[in-house]
């Protein structure tokens, strides 16, 4: 198992109280798996990620849980070595490019700068080697475009570069956060095979978060759906699309405006919204959007059940 | 001609170019053709979608129509008044009425003010309202796009991408205006969110006579909102129709490449539609192809394509295509 989650729990100190943001999840990702994550805005998918990375510098925040990567535990580690896991071994990509850019230097310059962080090669090498990587993530006119600063950059062009970044070091484990959300279809379509093509050649592992379920649906092996820090529904791509099982995955698919045919007036979107995470109900967090509630609902925390495809509600497990 | 015939907006050749330095290329100072001799009308309480590649001008497009970037050649109207060359004190009152939400919401959200600050600033600055009548439209505005009471007092870093956005939609709409130009505003939302955004911007569209500009990559979004659609190639329009019929027949091989590579949910393998895939290299703007500026690109080029330039004429009634060889519709 390359990456194994057991039991995460993130909570953010703010001035009104505690933030739950991840409510206990767990997951396990293999060598030269796609695992596809998707879920309501504010569910937790960044923060979940950024915890395995490592990455979440809020003061604020406690984490608590296991997350080991082959083997290892990461919760604790010191931030040196989880440095220099990152870059070498690990890769994200944000889902805001301007995260991992700054304004003053130019993209050439920081993409040669994070190869030689992890790389013996000279400058010039280095620089090479950013024109093939924008080259591959379909920039026109790589060497140019070397030279531009983030803000002379149109957005999917900043967000190719920031990919250009992360598959720099043909990373293990690839973790993307909404990657292609600034790209038209056949930009996308490119950056998707860029993906599969790094699990080919190098068995890499690859977390996919985005909303975008055609996007899920064509790349991903296996697909994870969260809800208010938890996640409700996970299974194989044909399980979760074929046979959703949880009333907030099938409302999510119902969402999904259609690309021909009639247009509906309006599209079927679910009523009400998420729970604030600083009071969650006692019961299931879906319950009060929930058109399949019932007494049990309200009386506790339906647990992920099943096995390889799992729902955390009490309704499917009834059934 | 009746009232609402009369254009909200319009541009007539609008141009707008970036001259930039290189370090790593010999080539000296080049000039960037963002966006190209545009002229598009919107017309009120209609919904223009924009669509098109990745850095082919769409962003830019829309900081020229709110002014935010100075236009380098042509024109723009907004409701038959010329604003090209307007002062900041000029636009003042035009700046109320036409709002834009913008594609990348961290870096238009100062990170030092409370979410509530930030739409209410605008309310500060243009709305004759007292505190309490500030709060309580800040608390509305919330509820309108679906952030809960208690996230008035956070900070933008507080908030998830999708809850970010929503934020900057609530700042746009504060004040009522006329026309909001929407760059990708519900890219970073879930389909269940992005649906009830989608649902909002109609509702307000019936509501308040609002007129849109929409752009978006999600073309299964831009079929829904918008009433008519226009696809940008290389800093030009390339095609311009109601947004149905383009999507069921596009006549332009660009257009045509780029609906049929549309990610679908699709249950069945064999459902998988047929993908029209473009070989050729991007070309930069730096150095627009001659001729069609497609033509490197297309699968129906022909040698009147590498030197001629198709201008954007009626291929049918209500049907704009820039292309020597369109498809018949
Ligand atoms: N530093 C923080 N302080 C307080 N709350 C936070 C902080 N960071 C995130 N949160 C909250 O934690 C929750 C989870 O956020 P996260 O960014 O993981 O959502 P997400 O699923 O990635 O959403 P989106 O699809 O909109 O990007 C959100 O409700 C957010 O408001
Ligand atoms: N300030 C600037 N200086 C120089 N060039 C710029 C500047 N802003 C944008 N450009 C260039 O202008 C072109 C159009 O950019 P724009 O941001 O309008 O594209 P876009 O269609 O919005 O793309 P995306 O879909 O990726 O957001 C790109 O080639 C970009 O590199
Ligand atoms: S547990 Fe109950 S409320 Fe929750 S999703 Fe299932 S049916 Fe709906
Ligand atoms: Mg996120
Ligand atoms: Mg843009």
């Amino acid at each position: 198992m390359m990456l194994s989650v057991r039991d995460l729990k993130v909570s953010f100190r703010t001035d009104d109280g505690l933030v739950r943001a991840i409510d206990g999840v767990s997951f396990d990702l293999e060598e030269g798996e796609i695992l596809g994550v998707v879920g309501e805005s504010g569910s937790g998918k960044t923060v979940s990620l950024l915890a395995v990375m490592g990455l979440i510098t809020d003061p604020n925040a406690v984490i608590e849980g296991s997350i080991r990567y082959k083997g290892r535990e990461l919760v604790g580690l010191p931030a040196r070595e989880l440095r220099r896991l990152r870059g070498n071994e690990i890769a994200m990509i944000f889902q805001d490019p301007m995260t991992a850019l700054t304004p003053v230097y130019t993209i050439g310059w920081q993409i040669a700068e994070q190869i030689q962080a992890h790389q013996r090669l000279s400058r010039s090498a280095a620089l090479d080697r950013v024109e093939e990587l924008l080259a591959e993530v379909n920039f026109p006119n790589p060497r140019e475009a070397m030279s531009r600063y983030p803000h002379q950059l149109s957005g999917g062009m900043r967000q190719r570069a920031v990919i250009a970044m992360a598959l720099s070091c043909n990373p293990a484990l690839l973790v993307a956060d909404e990657p292609t959300t600034a790209l038209d279809v056949t930009v996308q379509a490119g950056i998707l095979d860029l993906v599969r093509k790094l699990r080919a050649t190098h068995n890499s592992a690859v977390v996919f978060i985005t909303h975008d379920m055609g996007v899920v649906s064509e790349l991903a092996d296996r697909v994870m759906v969260m809800y208010a820090g938890r996640i409700v529904e996970r299974g194989s791509r044909s399980e979760l699309f074929n046979d959703p099982s949880h009333p907030y995955t099938r409302a999510l698919l119902g969402s999904i405006p259609p690309l021909t045919g009639d247009k509906p007036r309006r599209l079927p979107a679910i009523p009400g919204s998420p729970p604030s995470l600083l009071r969650l109900p006692k019961g299931c967090a879906f319950g009060p959007r929930c058109p399949a509630r019932y007494e049990p609902c309200d009386a506790g925390k339906p647990d992920l059940a099943g096995g390889s495809h799992a729902a955390a509600c009490f309704r499917v497990a009834q059934a | 001609m009746t009232g609402t015939d009369q254009p909200i907006l319009e541009t007539r050749a609008l141009s707008k170019r970036f001259s930039i330095g290189t370090r790593f290329s010999s080539e000296g100072r080049r000039v960037v053709h963002a966006v190209d001799n545009v002229s598009l009308t919107v017309r009120r309480g209609e919904t223009v979608g924009l669509v098109g590649e990745s850095g082919c001008g769409k962003s830019t497009l829309a900081r020229c129509l709110v002014r935010l970037y100075d236009i380098t050649d042509g024109q723009l109207l907004f409701d038959g008044d010329d604003i090209t060359a307007k002062s900041l004190a000029e636009l003042r009152p035009v700046r109320r009425r036409l709002q834009m939400v913008f594609q990348d919401p961290s870096a238009s959200l100062n990170p030092r003010r409370r979410v509530g600050d930030l739409v209410a600033e605008p309310l500060r600055v243009h709305a004759k309202l007292t505190s309490a009548g500030i709060r309580e439209r800040v608390a509305e505005l919330f509820d309108l796009v679906g952030l809960l009471p208690d996230h008035v007092g956070r900070y933008p870093h507080e908030f998830s991408g999708g809850q970010r956005q929503r934020v900057g939609i609530a700042r746009a709409i504060a004040l009522n205006p006329d026309l909001v130009v929407l760059d990708e505003p519900v890219s970073a939302l879930d389909v269940s969110v992005q649906a009830q955004i989608v649902n909002l911007l109609a509702d307000l569209q019936d509501k308040l006579k609002l007129t849109y500009i929409f752009i978006a990559h999600d073309l299964s979004v831009v079929r829904q909102v918008s009433t008519r659609i226009a696809v940008m190639y290389l800093g030009s329009i390339v095609e311009e129709g109601p947004s149905e019929e383009v999507f069921s027949a596009p006549a332009h091989p660009y257009s045509q490449a780029l609906i049929s590579a549309v990610p679908v949910v699709e249950t069945t393998p064999s459902g998988r539609r047929k993908r029209i895939i473009l070989s050729g290299d991007v070309p930069s703007p730096l150095k627009p192809p001659a001729g069609c500026r497609f033509h490197p690109r297309c699968p129906v080029a022909k040698d009147r394509c590498r030197t001629e330039r198709p201008a954007l004429v009626e291929h049918k009634s209500g049907r704009k295509v820039a292309c020597h060889f369109p498809a018949s519709v």
